[in-house]
């Protein structure tokens, strides 16, 4: 029941992402960079916050004056400022949520993504504080039902002495201080979530901190036409004594009052702890077994560092090697390991053309060490018949490559495309396919971050290990598709055979390749 | 360069954002209360009586001489009964007990009702002191309640005890 709710949501997100591939393309796809994309809208209000709080008088009727007269008389710069201001947390608080949605229905939360998963839980609470904080100090009539909304609630709790709610009893129970502590809060709490977002983020190399410059500006031009259209306004300065009456309400943060008025303070904080807590416990319900992390081979690694350079996770650092003196060794902390294969495809010694009957890599994964990979090739393009023979490499974690298997392919599944060391799609030419096909998760899909992309620089020989320049281009195919695009990766390969069959004879080939075998480990 | 299809829908999926956030920050409105409701609220913060005792002139001079207090009280404090009453019926009634681990902190209430606007004959009962019997503080009055309108009822012996505001 469960793993069938994730796994729809997870198909749900994907089928969006694919259709917003369709016009945003990876890097600009706004569903594929949703923690980047929330951070902007952080920066946005903090920009847009800072103005904000230089022109606000913090006395009783000054609040309610000094934002009013942003919107008034000060529309074009003040006034937007304002509004852009309560629709970027509007977007910050949908796409923390959808943010949370996706790598919970994606499975990132347990395991070596536990730490990232367990930090982002307070943030969320950080989030609506700060939120709601920021409502009151409007001191409108919204300002008015949240605070007395919100102290009801707290009421509920057994920490106050006196029901906190009796601070806003009457007109004359609250005093120029209230304003002064109120905005300490809702500048503190946001320092307190930037701190919690650095930790949050910690435990991950090349952190996307902003969103690609499109995606920006578009997003930007969206919230500021937002602005102009529908400007943020106060409503009716607050009056105790009156119940407000119809208010225009800020669903995306302010919906806990509503939810409080047709339940009741009870069920809203078991609702709201019960949520909390099964965020926390989550990591620790039934899920999938820990897969084998790294392992450094002392006799293989000459230190390069490449494997350091381009672990996701920070998993890999460098150490004195123990038995060369003035030489480095990559070391590989099991907790943070995500079991992906990416250091496997950076060793320079994970290549198929070294002589060893048994392939020993510097840095390698024992559930699919590099030999097997060889041995599989090897075994595959043997058997391999037809016109046009063809290898297909894939991931684990995109579509199932295995599918594609036949008389004249050879599919081969890695951990993660960024598994493969680019020597293998030469040696697999070199050996007898006529062609190479390497499939890997869409742009900003990939389930270890940065396993397609630096497949995608090692090919064009931005990144090393490069592919050799002796590796003929068109006889290589890359084919981003995402786990439910089997079909679209069917039509790719077809493609692809139907046109190097079509120009075989002006197609050049590397030189022919046999491995010589020998039995030196 | 993107295709003028990607162009126009990255607009589209744009617009469709900016008019979600738009809508949802503002819409639906939403009613707390009905048109014709007024709200009465019921808070105080009270300390509740206790009963001292006069020093007699020998229990005194055994005392050090910065201790002669002439009364002695006990720490705990009483509970405070409290009773609501509209047109002559009960709608609240409670004893409201001492806060803090040795009962000696005040008593509080916070409660709020609501009723359809008009007039109405409101009455406030309060003991402050239960080992004697009965209410020593009643406020009672005719009260008009417009919509939306909050009466508070409150205490303070500043202000003579219960009021209504």
């Amino acid at each position: 029941m469960y793993a069938s709710l994730r796994g729809n949501a997870q198909t749900l997100f994907e089928r969006s992402e694919i259709f917003f591939d369709a016009f945003f393309g990876g890097t600009d796809n706004p569903l594929r960079h949703l923690g980047a994309l929330g951070l902007y809208f952080l920066w946005l209000l903090v920009a847009s916050g800072l103005y904000l709080y230089a022109v606000l008088d913090t006395s009783i009727d000054g609040v309610y004056r000094s934002i009013g007269h942003l919107s008034q008389q000060q529309w074009y710069l003040g006034g937007i400022l304002r509004s852009l201001h309560r629709y970027a947390s509007d977007a910050f608080v949908l796409v923390m949520m959808l943010h949370l949605l996706r790598e919970w229905a994606c499975g990132r939360y347990y395991g070596f993504r536990l730490y990232s998963w367990i930090t982002g839980v307070p943030l969320i609470w950080f989030a609506y504080i700060s939120g709601i904080g920021g409502y009151w100090i409007v001191w409108d009539r919204v300002a008015q039902y949240s605070a007395i909304a919100t102290t009801e609630l707290l009421d509920w709790l057994p920490f106050f002495n006196e029901p906190t709610a009796r601070n806003f009893l009457a007109p004359d129970s609250i005093n120029d201080r209230f304003f002064t502590i109120l905005v300490f809060i809702h500048i503190g709490i946001p320092l307190m979530l930037i701190l919690g977002l650095w930790a949050h983020v910690n435990r991950i190399s090349r952190v996307d901190y902003l969103p690609s410059r499109n995606l920006m500006l578009g997003t930007l031009a969206s919230l500021l036409a937002l602005a102009a259209i529908q400007p943020a306004l106060s409503q009716a300065p607050a009056n105790l004594s009156l119940v407000p009456a119809a208010l225009p309400l800020d669903w995306f943060i302010l919906f806990i009052h509503p939810l409080t008025d047709v339940t009741s303070p009870a069920a809203v904080w078991a609702l709201i702890f019960g949520a909390t807590l099964l965020l926390f416990v989550l990591p620790w319900l039934p899920r999938p077994k820990a897969q084998p992390v790294a392992l450094v081979d002392a006799a293989n690694c000459n230190g390069c560092g490449r494997c350091h350079a381009d672990c996701p996770y920070e998993a890999v650092t460098m150490a004195g090697h123990p038995d060369k003196p003035g030489h480095r060794i990559a070391v590989v902390d099991p907790g943070l390991c995500a079991a992906c294969g990416i250091c496997a495809g950076s060793c320079p010694s994970s290549t198929p053309f070294r002589s060893q009957e048994r392939l020993v890599t510097g840095i390698d994964m024992p559930q699919q060490p590099v030999d097997a990979v060889r041995r599989q090739l090897e075994a595959r393009l043997a058997g391999l018949g037809g016109t046009t023979k063809l290898v297909v490499f894939g991931c684990e974690r995109g579509v199932d490559v295995r599918s594609l298997d036949a008389a004249d392919t050879a599919a081969i599944s890695l951990l993660c495309t960024g598994m493969l060391p680019p020597s293998f799609i030469e040696y697999a030419l070199r050996s007898g396919a006529d062609g190479v096909v390497v499939t890997g998760c869409r742009d900003g899909g990939c389930d270890f971050r940065l396993g397609m992309q630096w497949t995608q620089e090692r090919l064009d020989h931005r990144r090393e290990p490069h592919l050799r320049e002796l590796v003929p281009q068109d006889r290589l195919r890359l084919v981003p598709a995402s786990r439910s695009e089997s079909r679209q990766l069917l039509v790719a390969v077809t493609e692809f055979r139907t046109e190097l069959e079509t120009r075989m004879a002006a197609s050049r080939r590397p030189p022919t390749y046999s491995r010589r075998k020998n039995h030196h480990a | 360069m993107p295709k003028p299809a990607a162009i126009v829908g990255q607009i589209v999926l744009y617009g469709a954002f900016a008019a979600f956030i738009g809508y949802f920050a503002t819409s639906p409105v939403y009613r707390q209360i009905g048109d014709d409701v007024a709200l009465i609220k019921l808070s105080m913060s009270h300390l509740g009586g206790r009963e001292c005792r006069k020093r007699s002139a020998d229990e005194l001079a055994k005392l050090p001489p910065n201790m002669r207090a002439p009364l002695e009280c006990p720490r705990e404090r009483s509970d405070i009964r409290l009773q609501l009453e509209l047109d002559g019926k009960p709608m609240f009634e409670a004893v409201m007990h001492p806060t803090g681990l040795s009962k000696d902190g005040v008593s509080t209430v916070y409660k709020r009702f609501e009723v359809k606007a008009g007039s109405y004959r409101i009455a406030v009962k309060m003991n402050d002191n239960l080992v004697n019997p009965g209410f020593n503080y009643i406020k009672e009055a005719q009260v008009t309640l417009k919509p939306a309108q909050v009466l508070v009822i409150d205490f303070n012996p500043d202000k003579g005890g219960l009021f209504f505001q």
